[in-house]
């Protein structure tokens, strides 16, 4: 397989074509026939999703840095360049993203029934967007590629959404620009700074890593990156978008919107506010703020999808309650708890945008969405309940499933660092059978009394090619992980070495001959966290001891 | 996963298993892969049938059977026992190996890594050794005689093929949750189990109270399961590895007592807890019930409930190190095996007495293993899983002969309630003596199963409490008197559900008891096959002096200490830290006596509390539930109603929390974040609207204030 | 001569200014705006003397803008005026808020 890819230049041209491909693909579905629209749409990602499973391949497992690279000048005088990568941290969306956009196509032939053209050409240009917003290695780009896929998504929510569908797309649409408003403000700030520092403009990831900062310009810009990236993910409390979007959204969209839009919010984690603000990431506050906030997530929105009538903003809740292990995996600064953060990402994609879809095809039935009209269903559709509690059962992280291995990992990766929020965290794994079993049990179980509901159909062969894939991924990523986390260890290793790094580093900043003076800054911010923050690699039975008794960094 | 299927094919495991002694593991992947394989067959047959009782029940009514019942009925009945009598044998041909063999390390068979992050490894692989070989035994064993029965107790039922599925998914799990080589396999087997309990519990799903409870026992499950986490963290964050041989081989590097192993410990028992039903997490098991009686027999009597007893046996080295801890462990197995014993006192319903029964059952185990005694907590563990087998699986045929009896009137009495039984044994010989045998051994009458095993546990309570250096000496007197009353209730509680169901005048109604009969032979013989092993069962672990004397016949019948030598490997580790830290047990119990006496002792009361209860219960007039105006008051209400410890977690754990969270919801989510991210909104718009105040639409306006502005500035930038 | 020029011109532009704010007739406000452009006018060619030709090639510019601008202004005005029946401005105010 890679000889073939290396035979047709896989490697030089995949991710140009992987972004503009479903450009291309917004044309042909604009220009075809009204009717046809959703088969070239979806043939058309399907190509692009094969296209993609060559990276797999391509990618080099050992490598840690950013691979596949290429780079052309765009605006030279801003020194802004279109450049673009992956490495083990973007591979994964990359491929997450173009196989949900073709499985939420599919899923929508029947949910959307007008201006089917635009929808399906809006899709494919949300596809081109966020696969941008993963390769993208200049932060310019990645600002542009960021906002962009605001954009279809606005319209998607606004056009073809539920009742309080302009509400939902306006919630949307200002809470997330006002997060990303900050960061363009920083993202410009670096850039002055690194015109003065290295003395060329450049908004070049790889120069934004060099720029010497000191630990308050890193605090500042730390935060307004993080408020960006917390909209998006959503961090509680920033995070009441989120269920009206995906109740409002139509099918598509909230496969999209949960499968991955969020996961740009904690990718932005890994790639910028880890690597690009070492010292801020490692302050105690900062990390215990983060940590705290991702433990309420997970149990507050445990706790608030448990009482809702409505299934699907049950659902959108329960992604803010998964991004909640993502958020602690990420801060636990450890390689357990990055590649376990890393897993629920993919995990929760799966699994999640699997549960939207069955509620969809759950909607196009009953025209419903209250769990209360349900009752019974499995007796009428057994194999659609038969898909329903699988995937259920992953999203709550049962054993044998991808949910499990994420949210295991995260949580253990937590605990070598931080115990007793891990053990806080923990309680979550109680809770998501709070919120999911009950509702499993009214949609699904008991008596069959409504006679609308003795008219529903089991899954149609169509249905079944949509979620065939998504439970097989869900049972194999949950038995045999390993080549994935494989791929992903040398570059969280490297996040975590970079920030880690960040203490000689910073007090040391001579490389390039600048005159770094914000050396006293940085001292004082992170002489209390260093010892806290940095993980106990080789554990002993004592230091461990210590580490139960006292919580670190709370 | 391709791996694993070579290292099949060539006979099972790679090198790891010659390096161990003369064993030669025999396909194990097999022993897990056979239920799995079943899973996967009546699971698709269940698919199949599913679509057709789907159209059934849409056209309005329920997929019957004929007297041609169609592949996917026929097929899961071969299938389902089929694959767990294969497994059954595998394991024994293991097991014969093993016996060959003296094993001193675990035999470790690796087949593929699952997950590795590069810092944390844990592999697919499977642990061989004396303890997963009993587990194992029971499982594939009890298991395969629990399917056989459910071929007969299941027949008519529609979901049939989805029923052995399950069955087969669970036995696949708790197989790998006694066969994996690390805490990280057991947890998935743990959970797995904790599924399917929740699916069989609520296998008639369409009754909305049997689905309350399978959500109940799953939930309550992973309270316990979030202990079984942290301590697994806690594992890894002190060893760098969850497999065992690493971990207990460095365990004894802790220290004695210390902070870190008494909270690993106490985190696992938090899980085993959830798991085995004990308080205060016990309330789950009753409810399970809800579950088809052969259900209850394999996973809420025979095995999964027992798998934290396995836990704690298992982590024997880690517990030994823990005193605190396995007082704990000790103290809440005793409270609960009489805490339990007296609500089954009182139960009407033929399972929940069983149900009870069960719990305080493990909470001898937790009582056995507390005390230090892993192999008499494993040895019960095993003849439980024998007598109270026996005992589901014969209320199973009681329920079945007294549904068909109402049945055929079309009556809708409770088929359960033990008022309208009595007299059962004029119909169903075979039932009531396999059960008889099954009472006398859980009652822990001379020479059936449970005396061995129940004996030897609270003969170790005596002794150790009574050791040199034991903690808490005072501590465990009490538990020891707990567990000596506790037994006594057991007599009488176990004699009363027999007296009623079986004895006395037949209450079943006149026309009814005409269609009782004995369960056919397919579900009897699997009780037969269990009441020989509760009577011979005990025979395997008789301590030296029991042996000797005339409870043994004097060393003449073919009793040995077979058991406890050989888990010796296994609990060496832990018995050498006791007796290091502790010193030698104590040979007279509290109050004086040594173990033959007070053996002799407590079969004799025993006895006596069976005759008594036969008398007493036999002599009082019972009447059928219909008739049955009795009110209940004082202390018998109190039991009958379980100490209302439902209503108090209701109203003190449930109720409270769903309310928090509609607080959550409605209050801080919808008015407060909401509410401030709306009032930005209102702010901007309102701000706007001052604003737009200036736009009058009138020229005079604009051109006036265009005038001032620009006089003012011109004033501004001339002074 | 540059001052009274500019005297002048400051004095036109004032009354325009002052008719502009005072005056509700339409026409009446066009003609003002006229005269301060015209008041402009004046001034810029006053310059012109002292500084140069570029005043009065301004002028020409000015000129020609306010030639449309009559243009399009009166073309509004009238049809105003054929809808309302009136060049009161306050009567219109459709833009307000």
């Amino acid at each position: 397989m890679t000889a073939l890819l290396d035979s047709i230049g896989y490697a030089g041209w995949a991710l140009h074509a992987l972004i503009w491909l479903p450009v291309l693909g917004v044309g042909l579905v604009l220009a075809s026939e009204e009717a046809r629209a959703k088969s070239v749409a979806f043939w058309w990602s399907i190509g692009v999703f094969v296209l993609s499973l060559g990276l797999w391949w391509a990618f080099d497992p050992a490598e840690a840095g950013l691979q596949m690279q290429s780079s052309v000048p765009w605006i030279p005088d801003w020194g802004v360049s279109y450049s673009l990568g992956v490495d083990g941290i973007s591979l994964f969306m990359v491929m997450l993203t173009t196989f949900s956009t073709s499985i939420a196509i599919l899923g929508s032939f029947n949910y959307i029934a007008k201006r089917e053209r635009s929808f399906y050409a809006l899709m494919l240009l949300l596809e081109a967007a966020v696969v941008g917003v993963f390769t993208a290695t200049d932060v310019f780009l990645f600002y542009v590629f960021f906002e962009l896929t605001l954009v279809p998504m606005y319209f998607i929510v606004g056009i073809w959404g539920g009742e309080r569908r302009i509400y939902a797309a306006i919630k949307f649409f200002l809470y997330t620009a006002f997060g990303s408003l900050l960061m363009l403000v920083a993202i410009l700030y670096m850039f002055w700074k690194a015109k003065t520092m290295l003395g060329v403009p450049t908004f070049a990831y790889a120069d934004m890593l060099r720029i010497p900062l000191t630990g308050t310009e890193q605090l500042w810009l730390f935060s307004a990156f993080a408020l960006a990236f917390s909209v998006k993910v959503p961090v509680f409390p920033l995070h009441t978008w989120l269920p009206d979007a995906h109740v409002e959204a139509p099918t598509p969209g909230s496969v999209i919107l949960a499968a991955v839009l969020l996961k740009m919010g904690t990718y932005g984690f890994l790639r910028f506010l880890l690597p690009l603000f070492p010292v801020a990431a490692q302050h105690p506050t900062v990390v215990t703020t983060m940590m705290v906030l991702g433990v309420i997530g997970i149990l507050y929105t445990a706790w608030v999808a448990a009482v809702q009538p409505d299934a699907k903003k049950l659902v959108a809740y329960t992604s803010v309650a998964h991004m909640g292990f993502v958020v602690l995996g990420v801060f636990a600064l450890t390689v357990n708890g990055l590649q376990g953060g890393l897993v629920v990402m993919i995990s929760h994609g799966i699994s999640t945008g699997a549960l939207f879809l069955l509620l969809g095809m759950l909607y196009e039935r009953r025209h419903t969405r209250a769990i209360a009209d349900f009752g019974g269903i499995a007796r009428v559709a057994p194999w659609f309940a038969t898909a329903f509690v699988i995937t259920a059962l992953a999203s709550i992280g049962l054993p044998g499933t991808s949910g499990f291995v994420g949210e295991f990992l995260a949580l253990l990766g937590t605990f070598e660092s931080h115990p007793v929020i891990a053990m806080v965290a923990t309680l979550g794994v109680i809770f998501a059978a709070y919120y999911m079993l009950p509702m499993v049990q009214t949609v699904f179980f008991n008596k069959l009394e409504k006679d609308e509901n003795r008219e529903i159909e089991d899954l149609s062969s169509r249905e079944m090619v949509i979620l065939a894939p998504l439970v097989a991924l869900m049972i194999v990523l949950g038995w045999h992980p390993t080549p994935v986390l494989n791929r992903m260890e040398p570059s969280v290793r490297a996040v975590i070495e970079r920030v880690e790094g960040a203490n000689a580093q910073a007090s040391g900043f001579d490389t390039a001959g600048i005159e770094f003076a914000g050396g006293p800054e940085v001292d004082d911010l992170d002489t209390r966290g260093e010892s806290d923050a940095v993980t106990d690699s080789d554990p002993t039975p004592s230091g461990a001891e210590a580490g139960i008794s006292a919580d670190a960094g709370a | 996963m391709y791996a694993f299927l070579t290292a099949l094919a060539q006979g099972g495991g790679d090198a790891a298993a010659s390096e161990a002694g003369h064993f030669e593991p025999f396909l194990p992947g097999l022993v897990v892969l056979l239920p799995l394989l079943g899973f996967v067959i009546n699971g698709i047959l269940a698919l199949k049938h599913g679509r057709d009782s789907a159209a059934a029940v849409r056209a309005g009514g329920e997929l019957t059977f004929g007297d041609r019942k169609p592949a996917t009925h026929t097929l899961p009945t071969w299938v389902g026992p089929g694959v767990m009598g294969l497994a059954f044998l595998i394991t024994l041909v293991n097991f014969t190996r093993m016996l060959g063999a003296h094993l001193e390390e675990p035999v470790v068979v690796h087949y593929w890594t699952w997950i590795a992050t590069g810092t944390f490894t844990v592999d697919a692989a499977l642990q061989l050794d004396q303890l997963s070989m009993i587990m194992m035994m029971v499982v594939t064993g009890v298991g395969f005689l629990i399917h056989v029965f459910s071929v007969g107790y299941m027949k008519e039922d529609p979901g049939y093929p989805r029923y052995f599925a399950y069955l087969n998914l669970f036995v696949f799990f708790m197989l790998v949750l006694v066969m994996g080589s690390s805490y990280a396999l057991m947890f998935v087997g743990w959970e797995g189990v904790g599924l399917c309990s929740y699916l069989l519990i609520g296998y008639w799903f369409s009754d909305r109270e049997k689905s309350d409870a399978g959500k109940k026992a799953f939930i309550v499950n992973r309270i316990g399961d979030a202990g079984f986490l942290i301590a697994m963290f806690m594992v890894f964050a002190n060893f760098g590895s969850l497999d065992y041989v690493p971990v207990f081989h460095d365990a004894e590097g802790l220290a004695y007592a210390g902070g870190l192993v008494t909270a690993i410990t106490l985190f696992f028992f938090v899980g085993a807890i959830g798991k085995s039903a004990q308080i205060p997490l016990f309330v789950w098991l009753p409810d399970a019930m809800a579950g088809p009686t052969p259900v209850s027999a394999l996973i809420h009597a025979a095995t999964m409930v027992t798998a934290g007893v396995y836990l704690v046996a298992r982590s024997s080295v880690l517990f030994a190190l823990a005193p605190l801890t396995s007082a704990v462990v000790a103290g809440i197995g005793a409270l609960t095996a009489l805490f339990a014993a007296t609500i089954a006192l009182k139960q009407n319903d033929i399972k929940k007495v069983l149900a009870y029964s069960t719990v305080s059952q493990l909470g001898y185990m937790f009582l056995g293993v507390g005390v230090g005694a892993y192999a008499a907590g494993v040895f019960h563990l095993m003849t439980h899983a024998f007598f109270k087998a026996l005992l589901f699986m014969g209320s199973g045929a009681v329920i079945h002969a007294m549904h068909e009896a109402y049945h055929s009137t079309h009556s809708h009495e409770d088929a359960q309630d033990m008022r309208n039984m009595g007299g059962l044994r004029a119909h169903m010989p075979i039932t009531w003596a396999t059960m008889w045998i099954a009472t006398l051994a859980i009652a822990g009458i001379w020479p059936f199963a449970g005396f061995f095993s129940k004996d030897e546990i609270i003969w170790q309570t005596a002794a150790f409490g009574g050791a040199a250096g034991a903690p808490y000496t005072a501590l465990y007197t009490v538990y020891w008197v707990m567990a000596l009353a506790a037994a006594m209730l057991t007599a009488f509680y176990m004699t009363r559900m027999m007296v009623l169901t079986f004895h006395g005048a037949n209450r079943t109604g006149a026309e009814e008891s005409r269609h009782l009969h004995e369960a056919p032979v397919v579900m009897w013989l699997p009780l037969a096959v269990l009441a020989v092993l509760s009577v011979f069962g005990g025979w395997i672990n008789v301590p030296e002096a029991i042996r000797a004397s005339f409870l043994g016949g004097a060393g003449a019948l073919p009793m040995t200490e077979w058991l406890h030598h050989w888990l010796e490997p296994l609990t060496a580790q832990a018995h050498h830290i006791q007796e290091e830290h502790l010193g030698e047990l104590a040979h007279a119990a509290p109050f004086g006596g040594g173990e033959v006496m007070w053996a002799v002792i407590s079969t004799v009361a025993a006895a006596i509390v069976v005759a008594v209860a036969i008398r007493f219960v036999g002599g009082r007039k019972v009447v059928a539930v219909a008739e049955d105006t009795t009110e209940l008051t004082g202390l018998s209400k109190v039991l009958y109603n379980k100490y209302y410890i439902d209503e108090f977690y209701d109203r003190v754990v449930v109720r409270p929390i769903v309310q928090g969270s509609r607080f959550c919801w409605k209050v801080i989510d919808s008015l407060i974040i909401d509410g401030v991210v709306n009032a930005v909104g209102w702010i901007a718009k309102a701000f706007g609207w001052g604003i737009s105040m200036f736009q009058t639409g009138s020229v005079n306006t604009y051109a006036f204030i265009l005038t001032v502005g620009v006089l003012v500035i011109l004033g501004a930038s001339l002074f | 001569m540059i001052t009274e020029s500019l005297v002048l011109s400051a004095i036109l532009f004032v009354i325009g200014t002052f008719g502009v704010l005072v005056r509700r007739n339409a026409i009446i406000m066009f003609l003002c705006i006229e005269l301060q452009l015209n008041a402009v006018n004046l001034s810029l060619v006053a310059f012109s003397r002292m500084w140069g030709i570029e005043g009065q090639l301004f002028v020409f510019f000015v000129m020609t803008v306010a030639a449309a601008e009559a243009a399009v202004g009166l073309a509004i005005i009238i049809s105003i005026f054929r809808h309302y029946e009136t060049v009161n401005v306050d009567s219109f105010n459709l833009l307000k808020w």
